[in-house]
Formats: structure tokens, sequence, C-alpha cells
């Protein structure tokens, strides 16, 4: 026998008793046994499926059953379980009650026929809001897939324009897309896919003035930004603004996803309270990534964010999953939220918006100059200054400090090949008098190994502003891009 | 079935239209604390309490267990039993929801105070019928302040 707690609603069917006895090896065999000695409680206690309400709590001693057993929960002689209730109501959604039209119970018939969607989940996801930033990689699986899933309002923020190195990975965009706008190309495709989804677009850079603004009307927000500045500015909106962050990221051949900023979860500032420092993770754009890996890791996510409008299953809140594509593994890491996180601890420092660019060091603080500037020698030189010197005959060595394979595609002639990772071993092949000019795929790469250079003093390092894309527009068109 | 009647004092009164105004546009949620025979049930203080929900506290209101609880301690602490909630409509007409609704306890008096445009207007009371199917709308009376001692509404 087991002693159970009767909150005060409930004390009518127990004969105004705050407690009495049952018996039962489980939760679930206790509560058969209270409800069949006191008539009127079931309905109170499940619903019409046989399942709690969600708003009864179930304590052993003092412990919720959702994270015990739930209701195979056993239960000992002696022990105390408590009914509690949880209190919840509100005001009518403002829209009109939401219904589904004949063609959306065809469409979506596959989510009706399972209890954990049926009509009322297809509801849920038609009455939801979900604002995606970027249309890029990780951003057009999400977007496809939630608009075919149903979910009536799905906004995007985006600003750039589609390129044919997007077409590898970026499905929201096909090859007649090339130079529109990416939130035009996304709106066709979402509105041929789905036309009961309305598209919001939002054609601009997600900045500290306007996140709050944009995110203020939306439900979920799902992360598919590929820098460090936009990440954290995603996630500290989301914490301030109480929205939950389906988060993803991708680089090579392994991704990362969670949801971040739920009310009692972890933050990604609980995980990495500071940016790496500028330079040191490279992005897809200097790293690549496998096409399909932004298809594996938006699912994911896409499959969060329905999983949070539904409130069924277990969310990835307060894990971490890390793929690894090539190994095809799965690893998870537990996350805790930090009581000392700058912006969900329980004293935060950050209570609004910051620039992001500078907390990154993407940007040099304001009132300090950029350490290039305290060289007098010139840093950088254009390619059409490249040709031009080169045409006079000057003596420069041009170093491409990219990869193999990414020389195989296109090259300046007459550079050397050293990849950066093999700077600080071969650098002492390049003569310490010779004029150098230092070459990568943009330009980013290149700058650290003429930073490395200058280090070890070398007096002429020169950077090519742009890299080889900016020589294939300025000097040579002939050469391929990638 | 005869219609249920809750008297509330003007102090009372005026917390909780204090407390939905405080909070708007986001909804407020308190407990309600008092005495009843069965019959006639007088409501003699309010616990204000956080509104946890995770849904968008515009539209919704959710009372934590802990808070539950806290809330079944204060009513005895103040030698009074728990009668029900309060919560507010910001710009919403002073009806329940079918959110509401499917979230009801049965026998609480449910008081639901219209906010509208920052202001606080029509305030109803209400409760579950035993078979869930709505709510029936009881009569909310006002009583006088002669009690000062049960007329105190709890601050946080």
């Amino acid at each position: 026998m087991a002693k159970i707690l009767i909150p005060t609603p409930l004390r009518p069917y127990t004969d105004k008793q705050d407690a009495v006895e049952a018996s039962g090896a489980t939760i679930g065999e206790l509560l058969a046994d209270l409800t069949r000695q006191h008539n009127g409680l079931k309905a109170h206690l499940y619903n019409e499926h046989g399942k709690l309400r969600s708003f009864v709590n179930i304590y052993v001693n003092d412990e919720d059953i959702r994270y015990l057993d739930k209701e195979q929960t056993p239960v000992k002689a002696g022990d105390t379980v408590s009914i509690i209730p949880s209190v919840a109501g509100g005001a009518p959604v403002a829209e009109a009650p939401v219904e589904l039209t004949g063609d959306e119970y065809k469409r979506y018939s596959r989510h009706l026929i399972m209890p954990e969607v049926g009509l009322d989940g297809q509801k849920k996801l038609k009455a939801a809001k979900v604002l995606c930033i970027g249309a890029g990689g990780l951003g057009s699986p999400v977007a496809m897939y939630l608009a075919a899933a149903g979910v009536g309002t799905l906004g995007i923020v985006d600003f750039d324009t589609v390129d044919f190195s997007n077409l590898q990975r970026q499905i929201l965009h096909g090859t007649p897309d090339v130079g529109r706008p990416k939130l035009a190309s996304a709106k066709d495709r979402l509105n041929a896919l789905n036309p009961n989804v309305h598209v919001e677009t939002y054609e601009t850079a997600l900045t500290s003035d306007n996140a709050l603004q944009l995110f203020e009307p939306y439900d979920v927000i799902v992360d598919g930004t590929d820098n460090f500045p936009t990440r954290y500015l995603v996630n500290d909106a989301c914490v301030l603004l109480g929205k939950p962050n389906a988060y993803g990221s991708i680089f090579r051949f392994e991704g990362q996803a969670s949801v971040f900023a739920t009310k009692d979860g972890p933050c990604y500032r609980c995980l990495y309270p500071e940016p790496p420092p500028p330079g040191l993770v490279p992005s897809c754009a200097e790293g690549g990534v496998l096409g399909v890996l932004p298809g594996l890791l938006g699912v994911i996510q896409a499959t969060e964010t329905i999983k949070l409008i539904l409130g069924v299953g277990e969310p990835l809140i307060g894990r971490f999953l890390i793929v690894d594509a090539l190994r095809m593994k799965f690893r998870e890491l537990k996350l805790r939220k930090d009581p000392d996180c700058p912006v969900c601890g329980t004293h935060p420092t950050v209570t609004k918006l910051i620039d992001y660019e500078q907390f990154c060091g993407v940007k040099p603080a304001a009132g300090h100059s950029a350490p290039s500037t305290e060289h007098s020698a010139p840093m950088e030189i254009t390619p059409t200054e490249l040709k031009q010197r080169l045409d006079r005959g000057d003596k420069l060595q041009i170093v491409d400090v990219r990869e193999p394979h990414e020389y195989q595609i296109n090259r300046i002639p007459g550079s050397v090949l050293i990849p950066l990772g093999d700077i600080p071993k071969r650098f002492t092949e390049l003569d310490p008098g010779a004029e150098l000019v230092m070459q990568c795929k943009s330009g980013a790469r290149s700058a650290k190994a003429a930073d490395f250079l200058r280090s070890q003093g070398y007096q002429h390092v020169l950077n090519l502003k742009g890299g080889i894309l900016a020589w294939i527009d300025q000097v040579d068109p002939s050469q391929p891009k990638y | 079935m005869t219609e249920r009647r809750l008297t509330i004092t003007g102090a009372v009164d005026a917390a909780i239209r204090a407390h939905g105004q405080e909070t708007y546009p986001h909804e407020c949620c308190g407990a309600l604390v008092g005495t009843t025979d069965g019959v006639t049930a007088v409501v003699s203080a309010i616990v204000p309490l956080p509104n946890t929900t995770e849904e968008g506290p515009r539209r919704r209101f959710l009372v934590r267990p802990s808070d539950y609880r806290d809330a079944e301690r204060q009513a005895a602490a103040l030698g009074g039993d728990l009668l029900g909630f309060y919560h507010s409509h910001p710009d919403h007409p002073a009806r329940p929801s079918q959110y509401d609704l499917d979230h009801a306890w049965p026998t609480f008096a449910y008081i639901i105070v219209a906010v509208a445009q920052g202001t606080a207007h029509d305030m109803t009371v209400w409760y579950l019928k035993e078979d869930r199917s709505s709510f029936d709308e009881g009569r909310l009376h006002h009583g006088e302040n002669t009690d000062s001692h049960s007329a105190s509404a709890v601050h946080r």
C-alpha cells in the first residue's frame, strides 16, 4: 500500500480526504486502483485515449515520474505519491480557429493516421510560425520539409543571391535561379511544394537592431547560419525572447545539432561561452562541405522543430548531437544549463543584444585601429596591380597556400603551391630577400600565411586581395571558379 | 443546477485587476484563497504567481507544480482553502477559451479578467462541468471590506 496525496480540486471525489491509500506495484497500477475506489476521478486524470492529462503531475517521494519510468515507475510500500496540478489556460488565439481544407486532409493523410500527430497535431503545425535564418545549405532542407509537413507560416531571412557554387547543396535553388535573390527562388520553390504555406521573406542581414523584432511573431527559430557572429546573435535573441532555437551547423563531413534556449534547457553559450579566435575555425567557403551533409543536419533541425510544435517525443534539449558522415557515426554529448551563463544563467550579464562582430573579433573594437594599419609597408595588392607589375617584368614570387585539389582547378601562372598547413615547416624554401605575393581562394588563408612570414622576419610580403576568385574576375576570366 | 456564487472583497477585486494591468500585454495568473461551506465561497486573498508558460505569455499562462504547491501552502498559512485561480485575457473578452477548458480542474473557481489596451475591464467566474464538456458561468458577487484581516491581498 502506498499513500496518495490528493490536491484540493480532486478532494470532492475522495470524500474530502487529502490523502488516501491504494495498492499496486507501479504508478499505473496504483492509479488504476485509485480510480476504481473513487468514482469520477478517472475523467479528470486521464484523457479519452487513456493517457494521463498533460496538466496532471505525479510525484513519487518528490520525484516527477516523467523523469523516472513514467507510469511504469515502481512503487514500494511506504512510498508517498502526490498528484500535483499544473494550472494552465489562456485567451483564445487571435486568429480564426485553424481548420484543414479538403486538399489538406489528403495532403497530410500520412500524418493524420498517426496518433502522435493526428488532426490536432496537424492543426498545430498549420497554426505554427517558424523562422529560418538563412536560405542556404541548412535552410533549404529545413524550409522544404517544414513546408511539406504543413507548417502554416514560414519566415526566411537572407540577403544573398544564388551562385553556381551554392547548387551542390542548397536544394531550394536550381540552375535557372543563379543570379536571382535566394528569397525569390525559395518562395517559388516552397509555394510550388505546398501552396497552403504562407512564406514571409525578409531580405536583410540579421542584426542586433532587427533580430528581436524579426523573431517576435515566431514560435521556433531555426539557425542555419554559417558564421559565429550571427550564431551568437541568434542564440542571445532566442534566450531574451524565450523562443527555442533549433540549431545545426556543418563543416566538411561533420555536423552538429541541438535545441537551445528552451526554458529550462541550456543555450549555445552554456556550451561555448566565448567564440573561437577569428580564423581558427574555417568556414565552408574555405574548408568545403559535403553537399549531402546540410541535408542530413537540416532534416534533423526540421524534425526537432516539428517535435517542439507537436509537443511529442524527446527533443534534443540538453543533448548535443555530433554527426560524422565519413564514418557515419552519431555521438551525443550531455549538455547542462550553466548557472553562470552570461545570457541564460541566474545572473545574466548580457541583457540586451550586443555588437557580435566585435564580440567575435571579426572587426576591431571601436576606437582601436586595425593591426594592419600599424605597419608602414603595403600589406595587400589587388589582382590588377599584380598583373601590371608582372607585365612590367617585376620579380615577384606568388605563393598559393590552398590545398592541392584546389590548385588543380585554377591557378595563377608561375605560382608555387605550399598549403597553409605546410607553411610553418616549408617556409624556408622561400627566399627572404624576394618579394612574395601570398594567394588563396579569397584572401583569408593567405593573409594568415603572410602574417606568419612577417613574424619570421620576411620583409616584403603582400597578400593578394580577394584571392584567385578576384584574379579571375579582374584579370583572367578564362579560368573556372569554384 | 443552481448558479454558483463567488464573493470577492474589494481588495481582491482591485488586486486582480492591478496584476492584469501590470503584466499586460502578457497574461497574469494567481491563486484564489478564502473559505467555503460548499455553497457560498468567499475569496479573501490572492497569491500572485509567475506565468511560466513556454508558449508565449500573451496568450497562455502556466502555473508550475512547484508554484501550485506553494499556493496550497500559502492558503493553509492564511487559514483558508485554495478556491481556484485567476488569469487575464489581454485584449480578449473575459470568456474561457477552448484551451482553458482543455486544462481545467474540477471544483475550482476560474476568474478571468479582460484587460483591454492595458486597462482591466470585465471580470467573470467559471466552473468546469462534471463531464468536462464546457464551463458553467458563476456569479461574481462583490462583498464589503468589513473584515480587514480576511481582506488583505497578498503581495509577492
